[in-house]
């Protein structure tokens, strides 16, 4: 690897983004080219000077609710309307809706949905792991420990990945118990915050999810695809906790495919 | 997909991300207020466009969005704006006069920092924003500037060369 190489290389480098190979070729050449390494240390004081909250900004509070409110009149107003111009259903309609809301509530009414209750377990087993040094069974950062290890503990078998490199280290893995089942607990840690990442198999191989949830101070997402339920859980800010969604929603998808 | 289920499943993919698309919005714009109109008429195109989004990336997806409409934004607005953008020559700082230790920047020259990036070319600008603020991949980022990974890799490397090329220049020209 000659200079011009690894300048051109040295980006990708230091961003992780280069094949093993490379990454020894380039190693190496910075050990002997002191010009280069120069070059090198330059990238990362750029990246250092780079990563501070503070140049990221937040989306003001409010912009939220304006986007919902603009988004949901354009629905509306995609729907189609020519099926409920009859007059007779300006009546019929609201009265059966109303009907129908008091016939679902009725076997509800005063107790909380399953939905709620496993809410309210899974921040509730988050908070345990983080209260004891019970935070996991098997501590490591390497998935090829973690995975096996669930080995004849489960009647199933999670999906383990290590983020790393993004910035979400895998540190460990923890048998749990949620919705009357043994479940399997990953750790995941983003600084100083803790991700529980509980999984278990689901009885139907549909894609479905349900709005980010906020309980005690902690998010909770939750879907279920590939045949398992997912459900999130931590206390690191919501655009975080979703970017590490989507990273594990990717990893998911490429295991499948 | 019925009016409802879309609505629902448009929500729970797009609004995470709301600070991301902002984020770009904002570097992009140079406003707040602009960044605001520009993140909701994205999401307006998004749910629009929204049946024919199958992929897993939301992020990457919305990103592309807000950037498309950015820049119909910026072509219209072009004219209204100051030419902020640095201009090497003027300034030329020769390569070995630069320190990369003067890059320690203390907490008051955050301004000079958020400055500097701001005087980068809208397609450098976004680069930097979108890998070492957003985090995204290589890989995400062509996806969201429509461009192949050599260009992504080739055209960061001289936004990340410029900035510090600004910064030094401007820490330099400091009392």
């Amino acid at each position: 690897m000659d200079c011009s190489n690894t300048e051109t290389l040295l980006d990708a480098y230091v961003d992780g983004e280069l094949d093993p190979l490379r990454n020894l070729d380039i190693e190496e050449h910075l050990h002997g080219c002191a010009r280069c390494a120069q070059s090198y240390s330059d990238r990362q004081a750029i990246r250092g000077v780079l990563k501070t909250e503070s140049l990221y900004f937040q989306a003001p509070a409010g912009l939220q609710k304006r986007i919902q409110r603009s988004v949901r009149q354009a629905a509306k107003a995609e729907a189609p309307a020519g099926w409920f111009s009859g007059s007779w259903l300006k009546i019929a309609v609201p009265l059966a809706t109303a009907a129908l809301v008091v016939l679902m509530l009725v076997p509800y009414f005063g107790a909380p949905s399953s939905d709620q209750i496993l809410t309210q377990e899974v921040v509730a087993s988050h908070i345990r792991s983080l209260m004891v040094s019970h935070l996991a069974d098997v501590p490591s950062t390497d998935t090829h420990t973690v995975k096996p290890w669930f080995n004849g503990k489960l009647d199933f078998s999670p999906p383990v990945s290590d983020f790393a490199k993004q910035g979400f280290p895998l540190v460990g893995g923890r048998l749990d118990y949620l919705n009357n089942r043994p479940v399997a607990a990953l750790v995941y840690q983003r600084d100083k915050h803790v991700i529980n990442v509980f999984v278990w198999p689901s009885g139907n191989s549909a894609q479905t999810g349900g709005p980010i949830k906020t309980q005690q101070g902690y998010h909770v997402i939750r879907w279920t695809g590939s045949g398992m339920n997912f459900w999130v859980v931590s206390d690191l800010q919501q655009s975080q906790l979703a970017k590490f969604t989507d990273l594990l929603k990717s990893s998911l998808a490429a295991m499948a495919s | 997909m019925g009016g409802k289920e879309k609505l629902e499943r448009f929500e729970q993919a797009i609004l995470p991300h709301l600070d991301a698309a902002y984020n770009l919005a904002r570097w992009l714009t140079r406003n707040e207020h602009d960044a605001q109109d520009m993140v909701q008429e994205a999401s307006l195109r998004a749910f629009k466009f929204f049946d024919g989004f199958h992929g897993v990336d939301a992020r990457a997806w919305l990103l592309t969005t807000v950037r498309n409409t950015c820049y119909t934004w910026l072509a219209q607005n072009r004219r209204n704006q100051l030419t902020t953008s640095f201009d090497e020559e003027i300034h030329s700082v020769e390569e070995d006069a630069l320190n990369p230790s003067a890059l320690a920047l203390k907490s008051g020259d955050m301004e000079m920092l958020k400055e500097s990036l701001e005087a980068l070319p809208d397609e450098f600008r976004e680069l930097i924003v979108l890998r070492d603020l957003e985090e995204l991949s290589y890989k995400q980022i062509a996806e969201v500037i429509n461009a192949p990974l050599g260009t992504v890799m080739s055209r960061l490397a001289r936004a990340r060369g410029r900035l510090k090329r600004i910064l030094c220049s401007r820490l330099k020209e400091k009392p």
